[in-house]
């Protein structure tokens, strides 16, 4: 009997025919087809930055936890201040494997009734629900919320066309989120996102998102934006992108992520890694990420070599600055101002290291 | 003049031993917004189906390849301010670089208009 290969087919999204309506040119993406595009990533980019962009983001791993002593067992795998997490508040976290590096990065959203709502990277998710599984009591319930769909809804108009559909909604602050209701559908909604500008990312059952979709796109301020322009608006936000500017060998301090080790855990510890990451906090990481400016016109893109140590995650043309802008890791004392070189394709660059963001970050705090 | 297309997605424009190189409409869609492009310098010699010039959109960087062997008279400055004639332009004001032929014959494997608009409905 011959041995036969199986091709496991992406999966569809909710919103698959929607996209495909709307022009969208699909891609492979985390185990699904995912719109790359509409009508061009610098226009999709640029009205993000201007108006509100509408991103579907189904494919990340949208996961509830409840139990006793949830607080507890969370705070042995991440290194967020949970106990401290109020109904309605959010954080920026970290999973973390015992040798400090970073298994993913995720959102933490206290639910009414002290229920944990997580949201963690779609190409990640099943890894992590493994690991969940695997590190926490028995105690506590896992439920994976694969019925429920996820989209972003960013830009300086996002409130505007959020709130005529959700009163209400303008009332929450950067890093909050609530349960509302839109005629009859309940929306889980925070006030967060993943471009640096403000604007809102709404969980919504599956089967009502179409929708949502048709309704926000109705409203002129917003237009549907894909994963190209996704990516460029991250990468101007400053932001890292798992599996390309952290992975498993990266730990906090090296990522410039001490931000997300809330200030009683460094003083507790007992998070994994928490020797390595803490002691990195106080004599520094040899390694650090860093932001980019590359002179000329042509970008360095992820995999470009550092010279004298080092290598580019993220690379690509600013939209809004016109230029290419990279992340790196580099030695770190190289500091912003400092000049580095690269080498990409046999061909040296130049590039200046620079604070991030690279387009000031727009929040309603 | 005849105009010919490769499977990589280059046009060649040829008139007598000189022709006119550059991407196709196809090409410039599947590429989305061009930000960069590099072409050779007068006097490069180009080997077919290898390497000429590289066009970078938001997302990648690509290769593009001599449709045919020769020597590049001239490589297209304006790409160099505007990169975007490739959306705009890609069969005209787009153009990447003119070449000499050094064998004619190799224009005989290449695709006619009719050739490539079949091929590409075939992708």
């Amino acid at each position: 009997m011959s041995e036969e290969i199986q091709i496991i087919p992406d999966s569809l999204l909710p919103l698959d025919a929607w996209h495909r309506e709307h022009g969208a040119r699909m891609v492979s993406f985390a185990g699904y087809e995912m719109p790359i595009q509409y009508e061009g990533i610098i226009a999709e980019h640029l009205w993000t930055r201007q108006h509100a962009g509408l991103f579907d983001v189904s494919h990340m791993g949208q996961l509830k936890l409840s139990g006793e002593g949830l607080d507890v067992a969370l705070e042995a795998l991440l290194p967020a201040d949970v106990k401290g997490l109020g109904e309605g508040r959010m954080r920026y976290s970290l999973l973390l494997a015992e040798n400090g590096g970073i298994l993913d990065d995720l959102m933490l959203a206290r639910l009414p009734g002290g229920t944990i709502y997580m949201v963690v990277n779609g190409a990640t998710k099943w890894d992590d629900i493994g690991h969940l599984h695997e590190y926490l009591p028995e105690e506590i319930t896992l439920n994976h919320m694969d019925e429920q769909a996820l989209v972003a809804l960013q830009g300086p108009e996002a409130v505007t066309a959020l709130a005529r559909l959700v009163p209400g909604v303008e009332a929450l602050t950067f890093m909050t989120a609530g349960l509302f209701d839109w005629s009859g559908t309940p929306l889980w909604i925070s006030r967060s996102g993943y471009t640096g500008e403000d604007g809102f990312e709404i969980s919504v059952p599956g089967d009502e998102v179409e929708r949502l979709a048709v309704a926000l796109c109705e409203q002129p301020e917003v237009k549907p934006i894909g994963l190209g322009a996704r990516d460029s608006l991250r990468l101007e936000a400053g932001l890292p992108l798992y599996g390309h500017d952290l992975d498993p060998e990266t730990t906090p301090i090296e990522a410039d992520l001490g931000f997300a080790l809330s200030k009683r855990r460094r003083e507790e510890g007992g998070f994994p890694g928490a020797e390595r990451i803490l002691r990195e906090r106080t004599e520094g990481a040899l390694f650090k990420r860093v932001g980019l400016l590359v002179e000329g016109r042509q970008p360095v893109r992820e995999g470009a070599v550092v010279i004298g140590g080092g290598r580019v995650t993220s690379g690509g043309f600013s939209p809004s600055l016109e230029r290419p802008i990279a992340m790196a890791f580099v030695p770190a004392a190289a500091i912003p101002g400092s000049t580095l070189q690269i080498e990409q394709r046999g061909k040296i660059f130049t590039a200046t290291v620079s604070p991030m963001p690279f387009v000031p970050h727009c929040y309603h705090r | 003049m005849p105009l010919y297309f490769t499977k990589d997605h280059e046009w060649i424009s040829v008139e007598g031993d000189s022709a006119t190189v550059g991407i196709t409409d196809y090409a410039q869609a599947q590429l989305g917004d061009v930000v960069f492009v590099e072409v050779p310098p007068a006097g490069t010699a180009v080997d077919k189906g290898k390497e000429a010039a590289v066009v970078e959109s938001v997302k990648a960087a690509s290769d593009v390849y001599a449709p045919v062997s020769g020597t590049v008279t001239e490589g297209n400055g304006a790409l160099e301010a505007d990169p975007a004639l490739v959306n705009t332009s890609p069969e005209g004001e787009g153009w990447f670089f003119k070449l000499t032929l050094s064998d004619t014959s190799e224009l005989d494997g290449l695709m006619d208009a009719e050739g490539y608009k079949a091929f590409v409905e075939g992708l």
